[in-house]
């Protein structure tokens, strides 16, 4: 029991930490809904490493970059407005990811645990995942910290500037499907999101410069996994769900307390 | 002649069916100003894009110097409000700037006081200055400026205009700036290209002031009226008829109501 709480914190940090600058950049450059839909298109990956019998998390990476290249073609040929081809892709990969997963006789999949996130039942191995993936995610931020804030701050300035602001625009995507794919375990496809948004807009009202919020969002993210995993333990309740209400709860304490003397307004 | 920066041979520029761009040709000097004049809508923008690379021109050509740096103040500033971000930092994100230079380049537009303020809470004119600071600290021998005294009430935009010839003078750079009012630049610009799809005409503010062109554009009443600025009031048509010929307006015609634009 000690053992399996154990895994499931230091799995529950792992993917906090690293959520929260990445959530710093969807909540700067308004992406929230395009992560969404690869976290909801994240299914259909684990329906497909089931069925080829590769790694569900490689499964899961490969048709997250898959789908976000997809997107940025789709994006270019300028058809539809972005949130509704968002939707589409994001809505029809769920279902079909749901439909996939039933043809799937001789496995048993627990729905709910990749809809919802089983904390509890990281293993050994998911922690190897997700310690690699999120150095590794780590390591290209800051390697790549100047122009990713270059291009969120002002992409034409950046583009004249120089900077290569269309590789920095996949290596952004490819951040966010690695870092969903690591924490899809955690937290499932639906909930996936709220931990990189909640923390990081939590972390917007403590903070005045974008380092600051990155690494605060990190911090709120790795209390709302302990709070989580407490109030899962106490009342048993679903993990997941509870984290994602723990990080609520602190977003709306932080708004509640009125400022003072901030610069910020 | 002064170092060509960079030449603009007959660009033209079409989104689907709509022509925007069409002829252009401008070159730009070492320590000249260019300002770009015309109505919404004229394409102004839409030729400093192209300039910059940020738009591929459907037709022409364009040449820069190989040691060409642009230093380019867009006309608006918009980071999101979820993006806490101070004057500092944001001049801190110039693709390979010293981080010493950032003081001294806010004390030469006199607005170092606000190095550590919030970008979200700037007033109009100081959110130029700081966007004209980021332009400077890329090293420039082009400034490229996109309406640079917008939001600035009019005793700011002649101050901004008075800075910007200095900062040429001092630098010896070329300038090209979208204006919508000639008359408060006329006095810091060297040449002024008035265009709309296309040039109209082009040559000293004098000149341009003067030009039928520009006349059937902005109307010659409301030039006579903002001419108190002007010395030369009486002698517009007089010197337009002087040097309408010899001056390179291959371009320019008369403006009559079957005219498509």
């Amino acid at each position: 029991m000690i053992e399996l709480m154990f895994r499931a914190l230091v799995g529950g940090l792992g993917v906090a930490a690293i959520a929260g600058p990445l959530g710093a950049f969807v909540v700067w450059r308004r992406m929230a809904y395009f992560g969404d839909t690869l976290a909801h298109s994240a299914l259909l990956g684990v329906a497909l490493g089931f069925l080829f019998d590769v790694n569900l998390n490689l499964a899961i990476i490969v048709l997250c970059v898959g789908l976000a290249a997809a997107l940025v073609t789709l994006q270019k040929k300028n058809i539809i407005a972005t949130d509704t081809l968002l939707g589409i892709l994001a809505h029809s990969s769920l279902s079909l990811g749901m439909v996939a997963v039933s043809f799937l006789d001789d496995v048993r999949i627990d729905l709910m645990s990749y809809l919802f996130g089983d904390l509890l039942a990281v293993s050994q191995n998911d922690l190897y995942w997700i310690y690699g993936g999120g150095i590794a995610v780590l390591l290209l931020l800051i390697t790549f910290w100047k122009p990713l804030l270059a291009m969120t701050v002002n992409e034409e300035l950046a583009k004249v500037e120089g900077y290569p602001v269309e590789a920095t625009r996949l290596l952004l995507m490819l951040l966010v499907a690695l870092v969903i794919a690591v924490a899809m375990k955690i937290v499932g496809v639906l909930l996936i999101t709220s931990l990189m948004i909640i923390p990081a807009a939590t972390a917007r009202k403590l903070s005045n410069t974008p380092v600051q919020m990155a690494s605060m969002a990190s911090i709120i993210g790795c209390l709302s996994v302990c709070a989580g995993l407490w109030v899962s333990f106490q009342w048993d309740t679903p993990t997941g769900p509870s984290v994602v209400v723990c990080a609520a709860v602190l977003f709306l304490i932080t708004y509640s307390i009125p400022a003072k003397n901030r610069k910020v307004p | 002649m002064s170092t060509c920066l960079a030449e603009l041979s007959n660009i033209g520029i079409t989104f689907g069916q709509r022509k925007l761009l069409s002829n252009i040709d401008i070159r730009l000097h070492q320590g000249e100003i260019v300002t770009l004049i015309g109505p919404n809508g004229s394409g102004k923008s839409t030729l400093i894009r192209t300039l910059l690379g940020l738009q591929k021109p459907s037709e022409g050509q364009i040449k820069r110097h190989e040691h060409l740096r642009i230093g380019y103040m867009p006309q608006k500033l918009h980071i999101d409000p979820t993006l806490p971000l101070t004057v500092k930092h944001f001049l801190g994100l110039v693709r390979n700037v010293d981080k010493k230079d950032i003081l001294p380049t806010l004390k030469k537009l006199g607005i170092e006081a606000l190095i550590n303020s919030q970008v979200h809470v700037l007033s109009g004119g100081e959110t130029q200055r700081v966007l004209l600071a980021r332009a400077l600290l890329n090293k420039p021998n082009l400034l490229v400026l996109d309406e640079p005294v917008q939001g600035v009430d009019v005793n700011g935009q002649i101050e901004l205009y008075k800075l910007i010839v200095r900062i040429r003078d001092e630098l010896n750079c070329g300038v090209l700036m979208i204006s919508h009012d000639l008359h408060l630049v006329m006095a810091q610009t060297d040449t002024v290209v008035c265009i709309n799809q296309h040039v109209c005409c082009s040559g000293t503010p004098q000149h341009v002031k003067g030009h039928p062109a520009y006349q059937a554009l902005f109307g010659i009443p409301g030039a006579e009226s903002l001419a108190i600025y002007s010395h030369h009031h009486d002698h517009v048509h007089d010197e337009h008829g002087d040097i309408k010929t010899g001056q390179q307006d291959t371009n320019a015609h008369q403006h009559t109501h079957n005219c498509s634009h």
